[in-house]
């Protein structure tokens, strides 16, 4: 097998939060590649500073040092307007906690990102409706995430994640707060977006069976890689 | 670029059970602002609808009312052949003298008594006073003491019906019929003839003229003539204008509404920015979420603006609809002129409803702007932690 491109390259990557007189570091000195069409899980006990780093890679946060550059672009060097468009058009976020909108229903849910895009509405609705039934919920296009149960309210989350066709889809312990069916489902979900799909797919969890889902895996330890 | 507006929409709706205090407080401020512009809208249409701006109404220098006014008998024979006088088809010109008194009343339902304005009209005043009519009976006939009351004022006062007698002093009158003036001034009248009014009430004067000049250049001449014969002390205007300036009595009114408004409205944007803060608190990680997903700070500013200002106009129609209840109800104030009793009615015009609304919106929007820029200033990464 060759070598595959780098989408994502850390380099002497820090965080120092601080409070007062206390500085807590969260990531010291991580330096990373992650291969396109990996689905790598990110793993490390709490506190470690795994969440921290999704965020800096996926763009939400920013590190206090270091560079982290994602196909090609140095995101830590964007500004804020840029930072939101760049999010938009090559991150894909699941979240633990689903982060649907309550008002809109899936369909509306799965269509924001696309309302930042230039696509018409018959483009949009084709789009909206392929990844609706990739997720296999196309069925329940019109219901809002009340009426859907936490499995769907993910998968929903998913098909909005995927909609704008990302390089980069992460995901903060996106099983969290699911019962283990759903999770297989989601975990089945995720694992089939990155080979096949083509996407790298980075993943926090603290479940070693939900890990076993990835291509590899890396441990945190007190803002460190350990292996 | 902007999140849709069903988002505004269904989030202004889907908190009703917080947001309700806030659409109520809204909807009393616009109630009572609506309500106070359409007594005073009422009150200006009663005085600002009178007249024709043909006619010329005399009265004497220095009078502010016809009722307070005083002309000599001999003035009418002095007036009436003038040139610049209109006259009808069977040559006689078109010049009215009317005879005003105040006569104290009974209500209805022992509601206490109060003045109306009698007016002694001749054939002539009716003629130059087309926007009156009969609404029941019929007219007066000049030597049965008989007299046309108000249709509105019937409704107030006690005796009014058609076949009933009142007293005023030794004068006896019978109700022979109700009168109709379109809203205007003469809606708060009783008329019966001239000349009967006089003897009746023991006046040797009469209170005014009203004259219908040729033409408008006429009419002119004619003001100029009065003004400067120094036989009359008499003072000749239109009759438009006579009543537009009664139309002051409104101001009070509108003054009233307007700071009633505007003290009311300070609480409602309380109210309003209470909600707002309350909505943004609730939903720091959906808003985190939107600006995760793409959208910026502009837009979550504006969505929640359009909350605001929906949730507003909903609170701003309940008002107008309730207030509406009200339109076209008559009632009745002092005249500031006559003391006598003046109805109207209350006027809720489509003009009145969209400032209503409008203010509504503006009491919303400025509610929701503190709020909505502190959702602005919310993290990115606040969706990704809050819980
Ligand atoms: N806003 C902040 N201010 C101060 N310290 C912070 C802040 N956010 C995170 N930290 C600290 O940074 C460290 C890493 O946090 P992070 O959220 O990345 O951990 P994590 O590995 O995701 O943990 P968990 O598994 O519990 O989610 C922690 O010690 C945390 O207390
Ligand atoms: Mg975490």
């Amino acid at each position: 097998m060759d070598i595959p491109e780098p989408i994502v390259t850390v380099r002497n990557l820090s965080k120092i939060y601080a409070q007062g007189e206390i500085q807590v570091t969260a990531l010291n000195q991580i330096s990373l590649t992650i291969a396109a069409g990996e689905f790598l899980t990110l793993m490390g006990p709490s506190g470690s500073g795994k969440s921290t780093l999704l965020h800096i890679i996926a763009g939400v946060d920013r590190p206090t040092s270091g560079e982290c550059l994602v196909q090609g672009v140095d995101v830590t060097q964007l500004n804020e307007s840029e930072l939101a468009d760049w999010r938009n058009q090559n991150v894909g976020f699941v979240f633990q906690t689903f982060n649907l909108i309550p008002v809109l229903t899936a369909f509306e849910n799965v269509e924001l990102p696309l309302l930042l895009t230039r696509l018409g509405s018959a483009q949009r609705r084709r789009q909206v409706e392929a990844v609706l039934d990739l997720v296999g919920l196309s069925d329940r296009m019109h219901h809002l995430p009340r009426q859907l149960s936490g499995g769907q309210e993910q998968r929903v989350a998913i098909a909005r994640a995927l909609v704008t066709d990302p390089k980069l889809v992460v995901a903060d312990e996106p099983t969290g707060n699911l019962d283990s069916r759903s999770a297989q489902e989601v975990l089945g979900l995720l694992q089939s977006l990155s080979r096949p799909a083509g996407k790298t797919v980075i993943m926090v969890t603290h479940d070693p069976k939900a890990a076993a889902f990835g291509s590899r895996s890396i441990h945190l330890e007190k803002g460190e890689l350990t292996r | 670029m902007a999140l849709p507006l069903r988002y505004s929409f269904r989030n202004a709706l889907v908190r009703w059970r917080s947001t309700s205090a806030t659409v109520l407080g809204i909807a009393l401020v616009v109630f009572v602002f609506v309500l106070l512009q359409s007594l005073a809208a009422g009150i200006e249409r009663s005085s600002g609808n009178t007249g024709d701006p043909r006619n010329l109404l005399v009265v004497r220098k220095g009078s502010t009312a016809e009722s307070a006014s005083l002309i000599a008998r001999q003035n009418f024979q002095d007036l009436r052949y003038l040139p610049e006088i209109a006259r009808n088809p069977q040559g006689e010109p078109l010049m009215a003298a009317d005879v005003l008194v105040l006569v104290n009343l009974p209500r209805r339902q022992g509601a206490g008594e109060a003045n109306v304005l009698l007016r002694g009209v001749t054939p002539r005043g009716m003629e130059l006073r087309p926007q009156v009519r009969l609404a029941a009976g019929r007219w007066f006939e000049p030597g049965h003491r008989e007299v046309v009351v108000s249709a509105k004022l019937a409704r107030r006062f006690e005796h009014f019906d058609i076949g009933q007698s009142f007293r005023s002093g030794s004068a006896t009158l019978t109700v022979v019929g109700w009168l109709e003036g379109g809203g205007s001034a003469f809606d708060s009248e009783c008329w019966l003839d001239a000349d009967e009014c006089r003897s009746l009430f023991e006046r040797d004067m009469y209170s005014s003229f009203l004259i219908r000049p040729r033409d408008a250049a006429a009419g002119e001449q004619l003001m100029a003539r009065i003004e400067a014969d120094r036989r009359f002390k008499l003072k000749a205007e239109r009759e438009v204008d006579y009543y537009r300036k009664q139309t002051m009595t409104a101001a009070p009114i509108k003054w009233l509404g307007n700071f009633l408004a505007v003290t009311m409205s300070i609480g409602a944007v309380f109210a309003a920015m209470n909600t707002m803060y309350a909505a943004v608190g609730s939903r720091t990680r959906e808003i985190g979420t939107l600006r995760v997903l793409g959208f910026r700070r502009r837009s979550v500013v504006l969505a929640l603006l359009l909350e605001g200002g929906f949730l507003a106009l909903i609170g701003g129609a309940l008002g107008c609809a309730v207030a509406f209840y009200w339109n076209g109800y008559t009632t009745a104030t002092m005249g500031f002129e006559t003391f006598s009793e003046i109805v109207f009615e209350f006027r809720i015009t489509p003009r009145l409803v969209a400032e209503g609304l409008l203010f509504a919106v503006m009491v919303g929007l400025a509610g929701t702007f503190l709020p909505a820029l502190r959702a602005a200033r919310l993290p990115v990464i606040a969706a990704l932690k809050s819980l």
